[in-house]
């Protein structure tokens, strides 16, 4: 029952996403949304009594082998979380700008194709 | 004392931080450079390094942080350390037939569980640390000091000081 | 027990989830999101991940204080409400029809507890598990897929954070070029 209430989760920061009138509150939503899919993906690649993947010199490989949680996904995911950092900082650029264009944070007043 | 030159936080903020900065920036190296044998590595060692400077920046004001890392030096940091990476991996080709190619460890095999050791996977993550942790400063520094002021009737963005007070911006 | 630990953090961070999207004050709202992010990463250390929780951990704070000082104080007069009745009620219809069809997909993967990445035979993580110690000599074997295995993958990493913050750098530019270079001459 874990894998569904992660997807319940990303189903939240999609409403934000989707249904916000602020633009700071969609940024959240958006937040929300990448936490949800981390957390997802890693959890897939629990083993039940599992390691870290980190060898230590006082365990054996053979128990290793047999006990560790699966190391690919929390690759991918290092990754993803970095780059979630760099688009956050771009998503907070371009509302300040619009901030600037149009005196509000509110999606709605902003209909002005040319200002 | 001198109350026109005091910029950032309290005395206890400016404190803690000065005995604390060293340490938490010496612990971001320990995850750059021992990111093969325990948990850390580049990415987590580079963040690490930029939230010193984060710190600084919030405990003593802007000039403090920019004068140990400035825009220029850590935008020089930024390319030169992405650049590093695809140097490394580049010279995979040349030594080892193929792109990132783990050369070092395949002509000089080494001893488990020491520094020197697992070939190039130091040098990339020691150069992917200086690569986040210069960049994630230099958009924390433009993001955090541009502000949106109004004046005279129209909106600008200017860049301002940390923690100014109403009355000093009246008198510029 | 790790089941019902990560089942009560993820149901708590539903809850600050909501409470980040439903409050009125901004600054509430992003210490919820604070909050979600470091249940995340308590999930992250249980499951055995500790990289993954050190690196989650550090971006958190830096982004919250980026959010906070990027847009405190720049909206005082608080927008509440969402956007018009129509609209409201066909994308909540979505979100409850994608609910259904989603939660039909979910129950049909592996019961919790099972690695589903490495159910087939030749799956790539059990070669980097059995052989990538003796291969390439690092004893964390996520940096030694993120750097060795798959290194065209932390390329394109690199790639994608040095052109978004260059973009966020270029967007928050002060003036042209052609500007500066005119008021220079005037003055």
């Amino acid at each position: 029952m874990i894998y569904p209430l992660c997807f319940l989760l990303f189903l939240i920061g999609l409403y934000g996403a989707t249904c916000k009138k602020n633009i700071v509150k969609i940024i959240l939503g958006l937040l929300i949304m990448e936490y949800s899919v981390n957390l997802f993906l890693i959890l897939l690649g629990w083993k039940k009594n599992g390691i870290a993947p980190i060898i230590d010199q006082s365990t054996s490989h053979e128990v290793f082998i047999a006990q560790s949680v699966d190391p690919l996904p929390q690759a991918l995911v290092l990754t993803s979380i970095v780059i979630g950092l760099g688009v956050l900082s771009l998503m907070v650029a371009i509302s300040i700008r619009l901030y600037q264009r149009y005196g509000t944070f509110d999606i709605t007043e902003m209909n002005k194709l040319k200002h | 004392m001198n109350r026109e030159k005091k910029t950032g936080m309290s005395l206890i903020v400016q404190t803690v931080t000065r005995w604390l900065k060293g340490f938490i920036f010496m612990f971001g190296i320990y995850l750059a450079f021992y990111g093969h044998l325990t948990p850390g590595g580049g990415f987590s060692g580079g963040v690490v390094i930029a939230t010193t400077f984060v710190l600084l920046t919030l405990a003593f004001g802007r000039e403090r942080s920019l004068s140990k890392l400035g825009k220029v030096l850590a935008s020089v940091l930024d390319c030169s350390g992405a650049l590093l990476f695809l140097l490394i991996a580049t010279l995979g080709i040349l030594f080892g037939g193929a792109f990132f190619v783990n050369f070092l460890e395949k002509w000089f095999p080494s001893v488990n569980f020491r520094l020197f050791s697992a070939g190039t996977i130091p040098l990339s993550n020691i150069s992917i640390a200086i690569k986040v942790g210069a960049s994630l400063f230099m958009v924390f520094i433009i993001l955090a000091v541009r502000r949106v002021v109004e004046v005279g009737g129209r909106r600008k963005l200017i860049s301002t000081e940390f923690f100014e007070t109403s009355e000093k911006r009246k008198d510029k | 027990m790790i089941e019902t630990v990560v089942g009560t953090m993820i149901l708590f961070m539903a809850i600050s989830a909501i409470i980040a999207l439903e409050t009125k004050d901004l600054l509430s709202s992003i210490i919820s999101v604070g909050a979600i992010g470091v249940a995340t990463s308590i999930c992250f250390l249980l499951v055995g991940a500790p990289d993954i929780a050190i690196t989650q951990m550090v971006v958190e704070v830096l982004s919250l204080i980026i959010l906070i000082r990027a847009t405190i104080r720049r909206d005082l007069t608080t927008i509440n409400g969402d956007r018009e009745f129509f609209g409201l009620t066909v994308t909540i219809a979505l979100i409850f029809l994608f609910f259904l069809f989603g939660f039909k997909a979910f129950l049909t993967l592996p019961e919790f507890g099972t690695p589903a990445m490495s159910q087939f035979i030749e799956a790539p993580s059990t070669k980097y598990i059995s052989s990538g110690f003796k291969e390439t000599g690092a004893s964390n074997i996520v940096t030694a897929i993120i750097l060795d295995y798959r290194g065209f993958d932390t390329l394109g990493e690199v790639t994608v954070l040095f052109t978004a913050i260059w973009g966020a750098l270029a967007i928050m530019r002060v003036y042209s070029r052609k500007k500066r270079k005119n008021k220079n001459s005037h003055e």
